[in-house]
């Protein structure tokens, strides 16, 4: 009731207390410890619309189970940590409105796909920043800089590379391509996205180190464009095009 | 408190749910599962043709065990899958070599299944007809 005092007269009905929903969560729970199996476990969590799936989590984690487990950090779609499957696609739980979702039915939550689980919704994520290391993702210039200045680059050539400056290296790419999921040696998206960066970049020097690296049976050439990682990207990378270009890159010889 | 009813809508595909991929999976599952098919046509349609070099009616034997109903409802599956592999491939192609192919790969997508809509409307009507007014009427 104090919540009208600065609502003009002419907004639609300014009394009504924010709705809250009773949101069903399937959640696929695996303790090594006492299960041998994953198995399904579902929880009623009273929600806003502009709440989160996160927030849904810290709830029921909160609230009713302590023992669910789960990654997070800064909560706010930057450090990557939160990555999971919801209604069957790769996103992450702090990006995710519950009024994006259809809560008439119950919303699945479960671990990503392809990397080992090691509990509830946490996977082990070594094999994926294996394979973002191999691709050298570091500035290597052969070349001095003028001495007390930076290296130029122009805008365009700043531009080339942009898209993929943005990875937070969250894995949602990599665990939704089906390749990956079937053959764990694929480097993935998300390690030829990184390389991408270099290889594009103006101020480095080892472009072909990096195309001889992704010219590999288990490199670019895996990829069957499926734009799973595309559409799993929480900032909207071009990943399908970003591996094209650099399939290109190798045809070409040079990037 | 705890109000989780563990176990009242839950024990469903404990292996997880099938990942929800778009267009882009749906057409590689598609191409896969056609390539595949094609593959398996092509190693026997080499066996029955190579017959041809043991003798002639031999060849003429095999080819006529296929003259029946069920082979030519085989044959118009057959066409589907070659025309929706040569389409997509062609859609493959251009996402690899075109520097647009990514952008539009959707439409593209729809494009793809637009032609072979079409190819099969001018096929299999003509094809089925064929097939079974020799298998009524007898040839």
């Amino acid at each position: 009731m104090t919540l009208v005092a600065d609502a003009p007269a002419s907004g639609p009905a300014p009394e009504a207390p924010i709705e809250a929903f009773t949101v069903t969560l399937i959640i696929r729970r695996f303790d090594p410890d006492v299960d041998d199996e994953p198995r399904w476990q579902d929880f009623d969590v009273q929600m806003f619309a502009t709440d989160r799936i996160l927030d849904a989590l810290h709830k029921i984690k909160w609230e009713q189970d302590g023992s669910l487990t789960f990654r997070r950090s800064c909560a706010h779609g930057i450090c990557g940590s939160d990555a999971m499957r919801i209604n069957g696609r790769n996103r992450l739980a702090c990006k995710t409105l519950i009024k994006d979702l259809d809560i008439t039915k119950p919303i699945y939550v479960e671990a990503i796909k392809g990397l080992p689980l090691e509990k509830d919704l946490i996977v082990d994520m070594d094999p994926f920043f294996e394979s973002f290391r191999d691709v050298q993702p570091f500035l290597q210039a052969a070349s001095v800089p003028p001495k007390g200045k930076e290296r130029v680059q122009s805008v365009a050539e700043r531009a080339r590379f942009d898209d993929t400056t943005k990875c937070i290296l969250c894995a949602a790419c990599t665990s939704s391509c089906p390749v990956f999921w079937t053959d764990g040696q694929y480097f993935g998206p998300a390690a030829i996205v990184n390389a991408h960066r270099f290889i594009f970049d103006s101020r480095d020097d080892q472009a072909q180190t990096r195309l001889d690296i992704l010219n590999d049976k288990e490199g670019v050439w895996r990829c069957r464009t499926t734009f799973n990682c595309t559409d799993a990207c929480p900032r909207g990378i071009q990943v399908t095009q970003a591996i094209a270009e650099v399939k290109q890159a190798i045809m070409r010889g040079k990037p | 408190m705890p109000e989780n009813s563990a176990g009242t809508m839950t024990p469903r595909r404990p292996a997880g749910t099938l990942y929800r991929g778009r267009e882009g999976m749906w057409s590689w599952v598609l191409h896969r599962i056609t390539g595949v098919a094609i593959f398996f046509f092509l190693l026997v349609h080499v066996l029955d043709t190579a017959m041809v070099r043991v003798a002639p009616e031999a060849y003429n034997a095999v080819i006529s065990t296929y003259q029946n109903p069920i082979m030519g409802l085989g044959e118009t599956a057959l066409v589907a899958a070659i025309v929706f592999h040569a389409f997509n491939g062609i859609r493959i192609i251009l996402i690899d070599l075109w520097s647009k192919g990514a952008k539009y790969q959707r439409v593209m997508f729809w494009i793809v299944i637009g032609l072979w809509v079409v190819a099969m409307l001018g096929f299999a009507p003509r094809h089925l007809i064929n097939v079974f007014t020799h298998a009524m009427g007898g040839a």
